[in-house]
């Protein structure tokens, strides 16, 4: 399991939920950035790709507000701190590659639900706070349900051939 | 007057603009931009109170990508530019985004003179050790033995030391940042535009097309063993001796920004323009 990154401090079942909606919010803005890159770079599948995995995410945000009932999370997440590195749904943006296939994607996608699910479980191991654990507690099993989901999409999309990257006219070559 | 608190009044998201950056992906200015961002979000600036000016390279349409107020200017001469700005408009938080390249080559006097000068702006280098707009060729900060379809067998120049450099010239912070690293990079930002005078940021930020190699500055880099200092000779022994890799904000001085001296401008626009007339 990956390693559950440095994360702003959990007082209360308010900013875990602030958390965790950061965490999806967070995800959104990435991968709608990398769509737009692959837009640019003109790799339309990606495009697709990354356009449906932030709405998958945006999706889990809306959920994380209902579960928050009347609780504003959205206000309540501008204020909380943030993690030392990138969120831990956020995609590597320095692994993207213009040529890119959908594995990459999905590997990128992995990495980030396990490291959510990474951080949830840290969170049901070290509060004393029965709220928060509980919560915690529906969250793992929520990130556990995505790993499972982009393990069946990566059999959909295997793993492209090593020269996946050669381009024979690559957009920017030495003349 | 009373000052308004404005932290958590702007978001990241007030500081983009709506145009998309044609950068490589995977490239080490998106993380930077992102850093911009949350700076400006930190410090709670209204985006009509920055103004972003730049020179020639990738890294220098970063002011198109933001909502600032922004300049992208001629070659190596965004310092000139902004200095000029920050001297008639000193109400305004100025940041300079450059290159390797821009910067440190056909920008290079200018870098020495601004430090010297010590006009109160930021100073951002994002540092990737090539040309990359104009596809690949060696810059200042190349190493010797980098080897090129342009500089075969490398180029056997020793590289620039900006950080060096900019200490010599009188610069009042400096700092060393990877791009990777946003939200550190970030915070030394808001460090760097609260301090008074001129702030040299160096960010490392990788360039994946043409330094593929950089993607290992990631595993590189390490925090600088020591707190800054404010000796300049305790900097510079430090900054000589490191690996190139030590980040954090590794100087800040003590010395008085510039300020234009009093009742020294021409005010009479018309009598100047009567002035040159032939």
């Amino acid at each position: 399991m990956s390693k559950a990154p440095a994360a702003p401090k959990v007082a209360n079942l308010h900013d875990l939920l602030a958390i965790a909606y950061q965490i999806e919010i967070d995800a959104v803005d990435r991968y709608n950035l990398l769509a737009d890159q692959m837009e640019t770079h003109n790799n339309p599948e990606l495009v697709k790709v990354f356009r449906d995995l932030a709405r998958a995410e945006g999706i889990h945000g809306e959920e994380i507000r209902r579960m928050a009932g009347d609780f504003d999370v959205v206000n309540h997440a501008r204020h909380i701190g943030k993690f030392a590195d990138d969120s831990p749904e956020e995609a590597d943006l320095g692994s993207a590659h213009y040529l890119m296939t959908p594995w990459h994607a999905l590997q990128l996608s992995l990495k980030g639900e396990e490291r959510a699910l990474a951080y949830f479980t840290s969170i049901v191991n070290t509060t004393k706070d029965p709220a928060v654990k509980k919560m915690a507690e529906e969250l793992v099993e929520e990130e556990a349900e995505h790993v499972n989901l982009v393990h069946r999409l990566l059999r959909k999309h295997p793993e492209p051939s090593k020269n996946w990257a050669d381009d024979l006219d690559p957009p920017v070559s030495q003349e | 007057m009373t000052a308004v608190d404005t932290r958590n009044v702007y978001k990241q998201a007030d500081y983009k603009s709506d145009v998309k950056p044609i950068w490589c992906p995977g490239c080490g200015d998106y993380h930077v931009l992102m850093s911009f961002t949350r700076t400006f979000a930190q410090l709670g600036l209204p985006p009509e109170q920055v103004c972003v000016i730049s020179g020639i390279g990738c890294s220098s349409r970063i002011p198109a990508y933001t909502n600032c107020y922004g300049f992208h200017g001629v070659h190596g001469r965004s310092l000139a530019l902004a200095a000029g700005l920050k001297v008639t408009r000193p109400d305004l938080t100025v940041v300079v985004a450059s290159g390797d390249g821009d910067g440190y080559s056909i920008g290079g006097n200018h870098f020495l003179h601004a430090c010297r000068r010590n006009v109160d702006m930021t100073y951002v280098v994002m540092d990737n050790h090539i040309y990359g707009m104009t596809k690949g060729q060696p810059s200042p900060t190349t190493e010797p033995e980098f080897d090129t379809a342009l500089s075969p067998g490398g180029t056997r120049v020793r590289p620039f030391h900006p950080l060096v450099v900019a200490l010599a010239s009188g610069a009042n912070f400096i700092a060393r940042c990877f791009s990777g690293h946003v939200n550190e990079t970030a915070d030394v930002l808001v460090e760097a535009i609260r301090h008074p005078g001129f702030s040299f940021v160096e960010i490392l930020s990788p360039c994946v097309t043409f330094r593929p190699d950089e993607k290992a500055w990631k595993d590189l880099v390490h925090p600088a063993p020591v707190a800054a200092t404010n000796d300049p000779a305790k900097a510079a022994r430090r900054i000589m001796t490191d690996d190139g890799f030590n980040l954090g904000i590794l100087y800040r001085g003590s010395r008085t920004p510039y300020q234009p001296a009093a009742g020294g401008t021409h005010t009479d626009l018309s009598q100047l323009e009567k002035d040159f007339e032939l």
